[in-house]
């Protein structure tokens, strides 16, 4: 057996290399890229985020493909079932122009289908915003600053004990008349039903952010920052408000998921939008008087509204996952 | 536990008072006028003096005071009253006769006394939604314990996904699609709930309860998806822990181990939780009642909120307040009996 220069290497490399400093073989990684494919790997929320997309750009973009206008009146064209149903009965009034059929006054379900649409996710974008911005707020000043910390609170748990629902409708009808004559119908409606759930569901959020600023806030980084000088706002902004987005996060899918049903909720009741304006809550409530005839323009609307907000629920579970360290990784 | 207790219920007083003042100055910006439906053939004068009649006429403080005292010490008293004179538990005592007529809440639109018309509608709504929420635990308990003990299971995911949908689908959606399925196609369930029918026997009984499936299987539905996601975390929290292994360990039955030591340990936060959700039943779903047409409480708010009825508006709002400030306390108490770890001192 001949000694073979590998076998050399071996005998020789073997110590240097244990002493070797190893770096890091792969790549450094972001914390966003973990939470990114610990959220793939959760198929609900893959699935729930892949409808919420879907539905988000066809109402977006839905207008500029199909641009039949949705409070257009076509009273021939009234009473049109969906395509599908001449599938099983074939002398229903369908045809291509009304795909998904037309309401009693011949309006097109399609475009208010994508109007109401628009209405339901801009409320709830805008209210979950709203809602965000008052809890995380009212969270960080309660935790930071320890003078604010017992009022701030004491104003949360009276919020938290406000019968919701009820003080919500009181509040609708009873101003609906002034924003209405200051904003017009549509906009004062959307400012009111806006501000009224942004106020009225920022409490959790609030509870959360306090508990999670009042651990951070005693942690070293603080310290650090505070012992070089920082201005308390530079510290919120700079080192709490990053740390505490994940639980932020997580508190808007929820917000907006509750946003979008107490919308369509208001709508339902008949203290929503006005009358001519599509949203899914109202399309709903003025088709349940004839649901036995016409049961697509209950289920339609009450499809959309329950597929975006399973969508919206399913995304808030995989962010939680995602976002949880002890569970990312696993 | 008792200085907590006592604590928290003299603490829940000025928080009650400050509720009721913030929905009584809301109520106050109420544009509606009670007259506006009075003819205009009435003189303005006359109107002033039906706007008198009405408690109007006065500061808004002053009404609030009235209404204050209408509310903690004339309703009492026609309580005690009806206590010692009518009711079989306390009516071998003496009639007290407290109440001398004086000025109860009067509702705007019955011109009758609010109490009354809340006490005639409290047993519907009790029996849907109350109803609906006993089902709903018993649902949602041996479904959150059985998927958390098969944690990633078929039966596990197919509960997860159940509970998201229960969770996402509204009631305003499921209410009109069981009224489509069950009443107008297969014809078993009646779509509206007949709030006179008299049950005294049993084909009357069985009327009853098919009128009552539907509404109390919606609000079942929310129940339980909100409860057995409670369960089920709480379960998955208690199962990991040492003393279930040590339980193991010493040799004691699987279903002992599950069905004693870490239910018992897992129901803590759950109790707490049904506790909470109580107040919801006394606030009625007013969505859920307004679907099938069932005359309860939250459907006597809404009504009442149309007609601009607000003496109505009012107590009722404070009633459900009044609950939900109830049973947080109650919460909290149970809580503090139940785990011994808890020091509220």
């Amino acid at each position: 057996m001949t000694d073979s220069p590998q076998d050399d290497l071996i005998v020789a490399d073997a110590p240097i290399e244990a002493l070797a400093d190893k770096g890091p073989t792969a790549p450094p990684r972001s914390k966003w890229k973990d939470v990114w494919d610990q959220f793939r790997k959760h198929k609900g929320a893959m699935t729930g985020a892949f409808f919420f997309l879907l539905i988000t750009l066809g109402v977006l973009l839905g207008p500029f493909l199909w641009t039949l206008d949705a409070q257009k009146l076509d009273i021939r064209a009234k009473d049109m079932r969906p395509i599908y149903t001449a599938l099983w009965s074939p002398d229903a009034r369908v045809g291509w122009a009304h795909p998904l059929g037309s309401d009693q006054l011949g309006r097109d379900n399609l475009a208010q289908l994508i109007a109401g649409g628009r209405a339901s996710m801009a409320v709830g974008w805008t209210a979950m915003l709203l809602s965000l911005a008052i809890g995380t707020g009212m969270g960080v000043s309660a935790g930071f600053f320890r003078k604010l910390d017992g009022p701030l609170m004491r104003l949360t748990d009276l919020f938290l004990s406000l019968p919701i629902l009820p003080l919500l409708l009181v509040a609708v009808t009873l101003f609906r008349q002034p924003l209405r004559a200051n904003f017009g119908p549509e906009g004062g409606m959307f400012i009111l039903i806006v501000t009224i759930i942004g106020i009225t569901s920022w409490m959790p959020t609030a509870r959360i952010v306090r508990g999670d600023v009042l651990a951070l806030k005693e942690r070293e980084f603080v310290l650090a920052a505070r012992s070089i000088g920082t201005r308390p706002f530079k510290i919120i902004w700079r080192h709490l408000l990053p740390n505490v987005l994940s639980p932020i996060m997580v508190s808007a899918t929820l917000g907006l998921a509750t946003a979008i049903i107490t919308e369509s909720a208001l709508s339902f009741l008949g203290v929503g939008f006005p009358s001519d304006f599509p949203t899914w809550g109202k399309m709903l409530a003025d088709a349940v008087a004839r649901m036995e005839d016409f049961p697509e323009r209950v289920v339609l609307p009450g499809i959309a509204i329950s597929l975006t907000v399973l969508g919206v629920n399913y995304i808030g579970d995989g962010l939680r996952d995602a976002l949880d360290p002890r569970i990312r990784g696993r | 536990m008792l200085t907590f207790a006592v604590r928290r219920l003299v603490l829940s007083i000025p928080t009650l008072l400050f509720i009721s003042f913030v929905i009584f100055m809301l109520l106050q910006l109420a544009p509606g006028d009670p007259m506006s439906q009075v003819p205009l053939t009435v003189p303005p004068e006359v109107k002033e003096k039906m706007r008198q009649a009405l408690g109007m006429g006065e500061p808004a403080l002053v009404q609030y005071w009235k209404w204050l005292v209408q509310v903690f010490w004339t309703e009492p008293k026609i309580f005690i009253d009806w206590l010692t004179r009518d009711s079989t538990l306390l009516g071998w005592l003496p009639d007290t006769a407290l109440y001398h007529d004086e000025l109860r809440v009067i509702s705007w639109q019955t011109r009758s006394p609010v109490m009354d018309i809340v006490l005639q509608r409290i047993p519907q709504t009790l029996w849907v939604v109350g109803l609906s929420y006993i089902v709903g635990i018993l649902i949602a308990l041996p479904i959150g314990v059985y998927s958390a003990y098969r944690q990633y299971s078929v039966f596990d995911q197919a509960g997860t996904f159940i509970t998201m949908v229960g969770f996402s689908i509204p009631p305003f959606f499921t209410g009109p699609l069981l009224i489509v399925l069950f009443s107008v196609y297969l014809g078993w369930f009646p779509s509206i709930y007949d709030t006179t029918h008299v049950v005294n026997d049993w084909d009357s009984f069985t009327v009853q309860l098919r009128q009552m499936v539907m509404p109390v299987m919606v609000l079942a539905l929310q129940t339980t998806a909100q409860l057995s996601r409670y369960m089920r975390a709480s379960m998955l929290d208690n199962l990991g822990q040492d003393y279930v292994r040590t339980a193991r360990a010493k040799g004691l039955s699987e279903a002992m181990v599950v069905m004693v030591h870490v239910l018992r340990n897992s129901m803590i936060p759950v109790v707490t939780v049904i506790a909470l959700g109580v107040p919801a039943i006394f606030g009625g779903a007013i969505i859920t009642e307004n679907v099938f047409k069932v005359n309860g409480i939250g459907q006597l708010l809404l009504t009442a909120l149309f007609a601009n009825d607000l003496p109505m508006v009012m107590t009722l709002t404070f009633i459900f307040a009044f609950l939900i400030v109830l049973f947080n306390l109650i919460a909290d108490v149970l809580y503090g009996l139940l785990d011994p770890r808890i020091r509220y001192d």
